[in-house]
């Protein structure tokens, strides 16, 4: 046999380099092309919204901006937000009278029927609240909704099954079926607008600046001083959802 | 002295436990979606799907990019506040300029009713009108221009 030792090795460390190689091929292929140059980071974001009481006149803008974003069914019982009007009895304060008639999507009417005269009146925009421990994705027995690691909570609706746990589990009632996918449905606090760097249309139609976003990550964003000087409550505390809507001015009566 | 008789039924159990093992694990391949649980009990690609949705409305600033007149008329106006898109209506497609998609004109006073009727709910501090008793049958445009709603 004429073949040296060297001869052995310098063939042994071509078949070496070229094995690497094809492995390093390989894994790029299985990876699949890498994802397109994209600056947004969910590490360094945590989503809420703001929503101030005082400043809602309940013009319905917010809940005409969002079905036309989000293509939400037309009909006026599927809602990704809805604006709720409640009158406080001051004889009566721990049941407040509250209608939302089309969800708010036209305004409200300019009085109550029967005149109410005594007591106070304020409207309350209610959506998704993003919770961080959220009950309607600890529900879900496929996972097909989750809370994303910058804190918004998404369907996947390729994998819904539609079993509608997930609706009644929601204890802020944000939840519906849509009746052209029998999948679930719900705020999905505009992912595809707020990763782009836009506001949600909700916020972006607001005539008063009642509605915004904040990134609670973000040391610039003007929330944090809006906290420092308000006093926040969310809706439905004892439920300890975690819920990331909060609100500014809001009624005890508000439930 | 064989330690097993009958040797065989264990082979065959375990070759059955092995074809079950192999099953599920094909399974779970075939069945699991690619992206699940690289983030969590989801799919991740999921994010993307959301992610991909196109925009409506397109923005304050899309809008600023070429009506200059308009952001300056209302940059001293009490309208400011308000981005295009509310009063409009949704324009991405016009402004992507994929579309001739012109914005209709808004009608007028059943758009500014929507904000200025007097309504019980409303802040006290927030301008309302009664909009029989202000203006009759006549339209708001009339007397005050949208984008600068002072009377001159």
């Amino acid at each position: 046999m004429d073949r040296t030792r060297r001869d052995f090795l310098i063939l042994g460390g071509k078949m070496f380099v070229m094995t690497s190689v094809a492995a390093a091929a390989l894994e790029h292929v299985i990876a699949g092309t890498p994802e397109k140059a994209d600056s947004y980071r969910t590490a360094d974001h945590w989503w809420a919204m703001l929503i101030d009481v005082e400043k809602c006149i309940g013009s319905g803008h917010c809940v005409r901006a969002c079905k036309l974003e989000n293509n939400v069914v037309d009909e006026p019982f599927y809602f990704r937000t809805w604006v709720e009007r409640y009158h406080v009895d001051p004889l009566d304060m721990d049941h407040p009278a509250v209608d939302s008639p089309d969800g708010g999507i036209g305004g409200f009417p300019e009085t109550y029927p029967d005149g109410r005269s005594r007591g106070k009146t304020f409207f309350v925009p209610k959506m998704c609240n993003h919770c961080a421990d959220s009950p309607c994705t600890q529900v879900c027995p496929v996972g097909a909704t989750f809370r994303t690691n910058d804190g918004v909570v998404l369907i996947d609706k390729e994998y819904c099954l539609g079993c509608r746990y997930c609706v009644q589990a929601c204890p802020y009632g944000c939840r519906y079926i849509d009746p052209r996918t029998n999948t679930a449905d719900k705020c999905t606090l505009c992912y595809h607008r707020i990763t782009r760097g836009l506001p949600p249309a909700c916020c972006e139609a607001c005539p008063t600046g009642a509605r915004q976003i904040a990134d609670l990550k973000n040391p610039q964003d003007p929330v944090h001083e809006f906290l420092r000087g308000h006093q926040i409550q969310i809706l439905k505390p004892q439920m300890a959802t975690g819920a990331k809507v909060y609100y500014n001015g809001l009624d005890g009566s508000v439930r | 002295m064989k330690r097993f008789k009958d040797i065989e039924h264990l082979v065959r159990l375990a070759a059955l436990f092995v074809t079950g093992v192999l099953v599920f694990l094909i399974a779970r391949v075939e069945l699991v979606p690619a992206t699940f649980g690289a983030l969590g009990h989801y799919r991740a690609a999921a994010i993307d799907d959301v992610r991909a949705r196109p925009l409506v409305h397109a923005g304050q600033a899309a809008c600023a990019e070429c009506h200059v007149d308009v952001v300056e008329l209302r940059a001293r106006a009490r309208h400011k506040g308000i981005a295009c898109e509310s009063c409009h209506g949704p324009l991405a497609a016009h402004a992507n300029g994929t579309t001739d998609a012109k914005p209709a004109r808004p009608v007028a006073t059943p758009l500014c009713t929507h904000c200025h009727a007097a309504n019980t709910g409303k802040p006290k501090r927030y301008p309302t009108v009664d909009i029989r008793e202000h203006a009759g049958g006549e339209s708001c445009v009339t007397c005050h221009k949208p984008h600068d709603p002072r009377i001159l």
